[in-house]
């Protein structure tokens, strides 16, 4: 089982589809790194030798941001809005969209599941 | 959509005059309704207050904050909380 990048271990599939197994990577990367690497991108992963192996990853490491490097780069992106206080910040601080989207409905990805908000109605008292 | 590189950022041709002055000058409070400028290099450091339709907020910019609008800074609406079981909650705990 080949391993690029830390703990990606990709096998039965081609190239171009094992590697969007890696953060940061999608098809057209994956596309793009296989032709950089010089190999095919339609290679099984499991039949790459361990020098393709090694380019890939040297491409990799060299022109792309990926894993742990690019989800630290992403949080920081997020808390910087958020410490200078700006209306993208407060919409993450607050966990609703942040791009101008409708709350009035809908907004469940940021919102979560929904909660019944309003008060319950008052039981009536004795008569 | 963002704005063309060709044209550049965009600072309120009056609000770059009254920096200059208030630079000069050592005031430090710039009031300002121009939440469509842009935040320069040369504005860190400088205090704004930007109207948010009713009052001036005022606005420290820092280094981060350079390439966001002055209006991104000054909120113009008040959330209001939702009354309720939740709501209720959160007070009692405070």
């Amino acid at each position: 089982m080949p391993r690029i990048v830390g703990v990606d271990i990709p096998k039965q599939k081609t190239v171009e589809i094992a590697l969007t197994s890696i953060f940061g990577i999608g098809r057209k990367v994956a596309r793009d790194i296989s032709e950089k690497a010089g190999i095919k991108s339609s290679i099984r992963a499991k039949d790459l030798t361990e020098d393709e192996v090694a380019k890939i990853t040297t491409v990799i490491q060299k022109d792309y941001m990926v894993e742990g490097d690019l989800r630290r780069d992403r949080t920081q992106n997020i808390k910087r809005l958020m410490n200078i206080g700006c209306y993208r910040g407060l919409r993450h601080r607050r966990g609703l969209p942040v791009r101008g989207q409708r709350t009035h409905t809908n907004a469940r990805t940021r919102k979560g599941p929904g909660q019944s908000v309003g008060s319950k109605r008052k039981k009536k008292g004795p008569r | 959509m963002a704005r063309s590189l060709k044209k550049g950022p965009y600072v309120e041709p009056s609000l770059l005059r009254k920096i200059n002055k208030c630079k000069a000058s050592g005031t430090q409070v710039i009031k300002t309704w121009s939440r469509r400028s842009i935040i320069m290099p040369e504005f860190i450091g400088l205090t704004f207050a930007v109207h948010n339709g009713k009052r001036f907020l005022p606005v420290y910019v820092t280094e981060n904050m350079v390439g966001h609008k002055l209006g991104e800074f000054s909120p113009t609406r008040t959330f209001r909380k939702h009354s309720g079981i939740k709501a209720r909650a959160t007070v009692q705990k405070k």
